[in-house]
């Protein structure tokens, strides 16, 4: 009789015990708004250091430094012809999604509805919609932001189950993308292109947030090897600085 | 027996049993406290996310300065002022045969963005088991940098400036914050760009499965107007050539001209760099946005360029054009002008 209430507070014990020390404290499931471990939403800009040439300005035909390109990738960039996109109404050719993180923009966050943030550039007036929940894709042509579907990645709960979890990043894999360009100067993407992307949100030193993307993108037909790059971002007090742009096939 | 010796027995089993009971709850309790205890000790604490491993650089950004180098006088993206970016146009390769030099190592800035592999673990202490420190293991130019976790404080400015800097982390939620101060003046950029002695540096590290992310925030009042931020990330692959420390390094006799002559100390003078204009000639840029800046940093600089300098991207790329690991793409790897 004593031998079972012992073990059942023991159960009870182990039971909170494993509650507090995981992350996914299961509970009936509030927005991701609600839920956002960070907070995202406001304007941002590119800070672009590392392959300047490559990124700020329209780097020269056959410049594919830092791209792990296939041969087939090669081909179709050697072939890149700018006026060919214009005359076809494809001058957003390089502003797909698996390019976009690494362009000269700025980005407008916030949340379209309770659990969908909105992504916006100036640079070429992209929305990127991230989908958190059991959000299903419509179906449908290919998009040259895709589809993406988000999910918070809760950081561990606050030292040994005290306290809540504190931070986290979010994590977002985006497919169905329209075939396009991963550099304004042609280098391809494929329609089987698959990217997934980490984002971190720090405080620096003088106290402004910064976002860094680590993103991954795998392409059976144009990259040789899973191609992993970052980026950073600095948050900005208003869209002051903001300056909406439309595609363009050359600059 | 008689009534009372009955009675003494009954008492007595009684006691024993209570005594047994006592000793079955004590036993319990214990064995719950332990258990609890167990789990709460295997939880990880608190954002202490195991960074152990050896994590390689993954190639895919940073391509020529990780790749044949940097050249000379390209600054871009870099916010110089303009004592950072005299100091740079006065660099000549020749330096680094200066026995002076010759074992200078990389500065910890270079634990940012490779492009060697990190050896990373801890120390922790024998008897909490809490990490006292995180260590990034060293390259054959570049000291192991020790971050120490146990809260000591930074030491005076006045204090011994080592290779490896004096670095101390904290966790933020998931993110393991580094600083690092008391660096030696040391090399910003390979191709002859400097941070002074009084340069700081703070490192944001999280890991994602086996991808570990770094944002580092580099700052110098003497070299830099703004915060130079970077970013990069890291693969897990114990395969990687990596090392915990440096191997000695000996100054040797490496120029004739330079041990035959002692006044000969490598350097440009102002305006006598013959390389300054090299990089703008190659890639059609005006020279104000091959040296650098903070303006060069954010987008609105395209404006200028388009504006201001007319811009034109080169008809076709001349070196640099790609390193790709597929061996079936043949293209310019280098600056020599052979395709490979």
């Amino acid at each position: 009789m004593y031998r079972r209430k012992v073990m059942r507070r023991l159960l009870i014990a182990v039971m909170c015990c494993l509650c507090f020390c995981s992350s996914g404290f299961a509970q009936s499931a509030p927005s991701a708004k609600a839920a956002a471990p960070i907070d995202l939403t406001g304007y941002w800009v590119t800070i672009i250091v590392p392959d300047w040439r490559e990124r700020m300005i329209t780097p020269a035909k056959g410049d594919y430094l830092a791209v792990p390109i296939t041969a087939a990738a090669q081909k179709v960039a050697d072939a890149w012809d700018p006026a060919k996109d214009e005359a076809a109404g494809l001058q957003c050719k390089s502003y797909g999604a698996p390019a976009l993180n690494a362009t000269p923009t700025r980005l407008h966050i916030t949340w379209q509805d309770d659990n969908t943030l909105k992504v916006e550039t100036d640079y070429g007036m992209q929305t990127r919609l991230l989908h958190f929940g059991n959000w299903k894709a419509p179906g449908g042509p290919a998009t040259w932001q895709g589809d993406s579907n988000a999910v918070w990645e809760m950081a561990g709960p606050g030292g040994r189950g005290r306290g809540p979890a504190q931070g986290g990043d979010l994590k977002i894999t985006t497919t169905h993308i329209r075939p396009g360009y991963l550099r304004k100067n042609g280098i391809p993407y494929s329609a089987d292109i698959r990217m997934t992307e980490y984002w971190d949100l720090v405080k620096d030193p003088r106290g402004v947030q910064r976002i860094m993307i680590t993103q991954t993108l795998e392409d059976p037909e144009y990259l040789f090897r899973t191609w992993i790059t970052t980026f950073n971002f600095k948050q900005e007090a208003d869209n002051a600085k903001w300056d909406p742009t439309p595609c363009s096939a050359r600059w | 027996m008689g009534s009372d010796t009955v009675f003494g027995q009954v008492v007595k089993a009684r006691d024993e049993r209570a005594a047994i009971m006592d000793k079955l709850k004590l036993f319990h309790m214990k064995g719950a406290a332990l258990l609890v205890g167990t789990l709460l000790m295997s939880a990880p604490l608190f954002g202490e996310v195991d960074l152990s491993g050896v994590w390689q650089f993954v190639r895919g950004q940073y391509g020529q300065e990780n790749g044949g180098g940097s050249d000379i006088a390209d600054y871009t993206g870099i916010p110089i002022n303009d004592e950072g970016r005299a100091v740079g146009l006065s660099y000549s390769a020749s330096m680094l045969s200066e026995p002076l030099r010759q074992c200078q190592y990389y500065s910890p800035r270079y634990a940012s963005t490779g492009p060697f592999a990190q050896n990373i673990w801890s120390e922790t202490d024998a008897v909490t088991g809490k990490v006292i420190s995180w260590n990034m293991g060293a390259w054959i130019d570049k000291d192991i940098i020790t971050v120490w976790m146990d809260g000591r404080p930074h030491p005076s400015l006045n204090a011994f400036h080592g290779f490896g800097g004096f670095a101390t982390g904290s966790w933020e939620g998931d993110t393991l914050v580094i600083y690092t101060t008391h660096m030696k003046w040391s090399i910003l950029r390979i191709n002859g760009l400097e941070h002074s002695d009084r340069a700081t540096m703070t490192q944001y590290v999280t890991r994602h499965g086996d991808l570990l992310s770094m944002l580092t925030y580099f700052e110098d009042p003497i070299y830099l107007s703004e915060p130079y931020v970077l970013s990069s990330v890291w693969q897990l692959n114990p395969k990687a050539n990596s090392s915990r420390t440096s191997p000695a390094c000996e100054p040797i006799d490496e120029s004739p001209r330079m041990n035959n002559n002692a006044s000969i100390v490598p350097h440009y003078l102002p305006g006598k760099n013959p390389s300054a204009g090299d990089y703008a000639k190659y890639y059609n840029l005006p020279l104000e946005a091959a040296q650098g800046g903070a303006e060069t940093m954010y987008p609105e600089f395209r404006k200028k360029l388009k504006d201001v300098y007319h811009y034109e991207p080169p008809e076709k790329c001349i070196r640099y054009c790609c390193d790709t690991q597929d061996p079936a793409v043949k293209c310019l790897r280098s600056g020599s002008g052979k395709v490979q």
